[in-house]
């Protein structure tokens, strides 16, 4: 199996002698898809920008399988930007294309049939500030669809979501791992992360990593989530709370 | 009707400032659409009042316009960084202090007795004042900023559309917030000699404006503002022609009635 993220020993954050994240060392396998859970401000969106290269400060090891991808939570876009659904989704082809060229017609055959692979075909011409919340969220992975890259970071993809764009979501999430690439998408749904490969916990720093049945026990959540956590049904299901304002 | 229209043209005087008009369209029109997008039309407006002084120096000075132009912008985008730099009062704050201090700076500069000069030229732009020289001036800060825009138009686009995802898509947002302003300043320098300092920001903001409200996507939004600002600056010349009344304002009138105007263009359809 060949991997897809190797994380060693990684720690940083945005100001110099305070740290965001410390302590985090996973490997993730192509075809794998990784929950990340952990509370609000637990390091979540901060492990993401180390990934993508982009974190002030970093220290430790990162290796990616190639140039990765990243879906960011749909209330960070302009809605009134304007723009199509069409045009959010080219550009995902923006960085490989010369600025005095027209996007690529191969591009844009490949950004169409993006559009349709999350059920959006019929709303390629829709003003992107026009969409509903989840069908923007799904524009943002069609986006992310079109880069093509091997590791793909989203950020709460499901939070807020319309039943239909969720249940759409999850089909392709499950599409791209068998297309051997590696997912890693931050959630607040322990129960979901239950499903995947892996489950990453970050409370500021690595709490576990592992398969879900190993990691996802009452204690780990509790370290995770501190005092966010409620559980439900004796442990069957927890769910983090406090789903709105990140610090980053 | 069709003589009423093209009377005024038939002055070479008059031919210029269309000329003129014409050229800062090109620039004007697309910037202003950035600027909305970016949310950066406090600063436009504050870049163009705050070079005030900087005019009214080289007035005084009798160098050309455009150089005290340069050092009034400099001067005016400095004095807002370092303001902003105070955390205490934000970058609001220090734009407005910078830009009134600039701004009385310049009127007690032009107002003082001796001072020969005459204020409302520096405030209000001599459009039919325009020469020649004036014209190449302008075709070359204009068509500097087109291209520039034309060039980063991808990267303006990541950046203003999510900040968050640019640099992960290909551009990072500082860089083209930053530049930006650069366009701004110049496109700021190249308007003062036909518009002045208070009313080259219509053309910038006000075609843009009406464009927005027409169009739903970038590049016609951004062709739309172009055509726009061309027609007010041909409308307020006739206007003022046939009134008898200011070039330079008339112009911006014309500009922001069609601000006004569009969306209900739009209603109507």
């Amino acid at each position: 199996m060949t991997a897809g993220v190797v994380v060693r020993g990684l720690a940083g954050g945005y100001v110099a002698g305070r740290d965001a994240l410390r302590d985090v060392s996973f490997t993730a396998d192509a075809g794998q898809i990784v929950g990340v859970l952990g509370p609000n401000g637990g390091g979540k969106t901060t492990l993401f920008r180390a990934l993508l290269d982009e974190l002030p400060i970093r220290r430790g090891e990162v290796a990616l399988s190639g140039r990765p991808a990243y879906v960011p939570q749909t209330e960070r876009a302009r809605l009134d930007f304007p723009v199509s659904a069409f045009d959010v989704v080219l550009m995902g082809a923006y960085s490989r294309t010369p600025w005095f060229r027209r996007i690529a017609r191969d591009d844009r055959a490949a950004a169409r049939a993006a559009l349709a692979r999350i059920g959006l075909a019929g709303d390629a011409d829709t003003s992107f500030g026009a969409l509903s919340g989840g069908q923007r969220q799904r524009v943002l992975i069609a986006r992310a669809l079109l880069q093509d890259a091997p590791v793909l970071l989203l950020d709460e993809p499901l939070s807020g979501v319309d039943s239909v764009s969720a249940a759409r979501i999850e089909e392709l999430f499950a599409e791209l791992r068998a297309e051997g690439r590696t997912l890693l998408v931050a959630t607040h749904d322990v129960r979901q992360a239950g499903e995947w490969d892996r489950v990453l916990c970050l409370h500021r720093r690595q709490v576990d990593y592992g398969r879900p049945a190993a990691v996802l026990s009452p204690e780990t959540l509790r370290e995770t989530y501190g005092a966010e956590l409620i559980v439900l049904q004796g442990g069957a299901r927890a769910v983090g709370v406090g789903h709105h304002g990140h610090a980053h | 009707m069709l003589g009423w229209l093209t009377d005024p043209f038939a002055s070479p005087i008059v031919g210029r400032a269309l000329a003129e008009l014409l050229i800062l369209s090109l620039a004007c029109g697309p910037l202003g659409v950035w600027v909305l997008l970016y949310r950066d039309a406090y600063a436009a407006e504050s870049i163009s009042h705050g070079m005030l002084p900087g005019l009214v120096l080289a007035a005084l000075a009798g160098a050309p316009l455009l150089l005290g132009a340069i050092g009034g912008v400099l001067v005016a985008a400095a004095g807002i960084a370092l303001v902003a730099r105070d955390q205490r009062l934000g970058s609001d704050i220090g734009v407005a202090v910078c830009v009134s201090t600039l701004l009385g700076l310049g009127g007690l500069l032009a107002l003082s007795p001796d001072s020969p000069l005459r204020l409302q030229e520096l405030l209000f732009g001599d459009l039919l004042g325009v020469s020649g020289g004036d014209l190449a001036v302008a075709g070359v800060l204009a068509g500097g900023v087109a291209l520039a825009l034309l060039v980063g138009h991808r990267s303006l686009a990541l950046v203003g559309f999510d900040r968050g995802s640019a640099p992960s898509l290909g551009a990072q947002p500082l860089r083209w917030e930053l530049a930006l302003l650069v366009v701004l300043a110049v496109t700021t320098v190249a308007a003062v000699q036909g518009l002045g300092s208070l009313l080259l920001v219509a053309l910038v903001l006000a075609p843009a404006v009406a464009a927005r409200s027409l169009a739903r996507r970038l590049a016609p939004v951004l062709a739309l503002s172009i055509i726009l600002a061309a027609l007010s600056g041909a409308a307020g010349l006739v206007l003022s022609f046939h009134l008898e009344v200011a070039a330079g304002a008339s112009v911006a009138l014309c500009a922001v009635a069609l601000a006004l105007l569009a969306p209900v263009a739009r209603l109507s359809h």
